[in-house]
């Protein structure tokens, strides 16, 4: 048991697990119904699978300087994503691209209503109590 | 050692084959629709299959020399993204009151008929 075969060993489970974040990713795609559902699915490799996929290659690489440049490519992925993810979910919010019974909960159409009916914004959740 | 390499050739391997699943699954979102916003986060499946093919073929080969791809594709992917669902939102909304108008037109002109065929009847 060699650290040699220990830090193969992780490359491989690093690899397996990227590509295992992928998968399901497109089995997300594939079988969810609505935008927003698949939204959840695929933005699940962007980040965590990427991360293993870079700690793979750091592991089987096994120079600092790879590590510092691998470091820019996770940052500047975690920087845009949730970028694009979000402006994803809002025109989908908008445009209607969900189903409302698949929906828990819809925090966004209390505010909607408040600036609809023109009430002052207490910035507190509506408690559904009138104010006193 | 041989059996470490052995355990890495086999990890590209899955890895490979599952990010190509996940890529040929993209490819079908995108064919299929229905809505733009589906096709939107396709491609951004696709784009990160990408990446994670790029990463397993460095691992594959053992070379460094396509990080700076990597960078540049983590830096730039949102922006497309970004702009196309900056316009879904008018022309989608556009075409759903267009669907809802000739849903109501078409509600309206089969009660009519049925009104019509009411009025025959008595």
């Amino acid at each position: 048991m060699s650290l040699d075969l220990i830090l193969d060993a992780l490359t491989a489970l690093c690899l397996v697990l990227a590509g295992a974040l992928s998968a399901l990713a497109g089995i997300g795609l594939l079988r969810y119904p609505d935008a927003l559902s698949r939204l959840h699915a695929a933005t699940k490799p962007q980040i965590l699978g990427l991360a293993f996929v870079l700690a793979a290659i750091a592991l089987h690489d096994r120079h600092w300087t790879t590590l510092l440049a691998l470091a820019p490519v996770l940052l500047f992925q975690v920087l845009t994503t949730p970028i694009s993810g979000h402006m994803v979910g809002r025109a989908g919010y908008r445009t209607g691209n969900y189903s409302r019974d698949l929906l828990v909960a819809d925090e966004l159409v209390d505010d909607i209503d408040r600036a609809d009916t023109g009430r002052p914004d207490t910035g507190r959740p509506d408690t559904g109590r009138p104010e006193s | 050692m041989s059996g470490g390499l052995d355990l890495v050739s086999l990890g590209v391997i899955v890895a490979g084959a599952l990010v190509l699943l996940s890529a040929l699954a993209a490819v079908v979102r995108i064919v299929r629709g229905p809505s733009i916003l589906d096709r939107l986060i396709a491609t951004d499946v696709l784009i990160s299959c990408l990446m994670l093919g790029l990463g397993v073929e460095m691992v594959m080969n053992g070379h460094t020399r396509t990080i700076p791809l990597l960078v540049a594709l983590a830096a730039t992917a949102m922006f497309g993204t970004i702009a196309v669902a900056r316009y879904v939102t008018k022309q989608d909304r556009a075409e759903r009151e267009r669907l809802e108008r000739e849903q109501a037109e078409r509600n309206a002109a089969e009660a009519a008929a049925l009104s019509a065929q009411e009025g025959e009847g008595a």
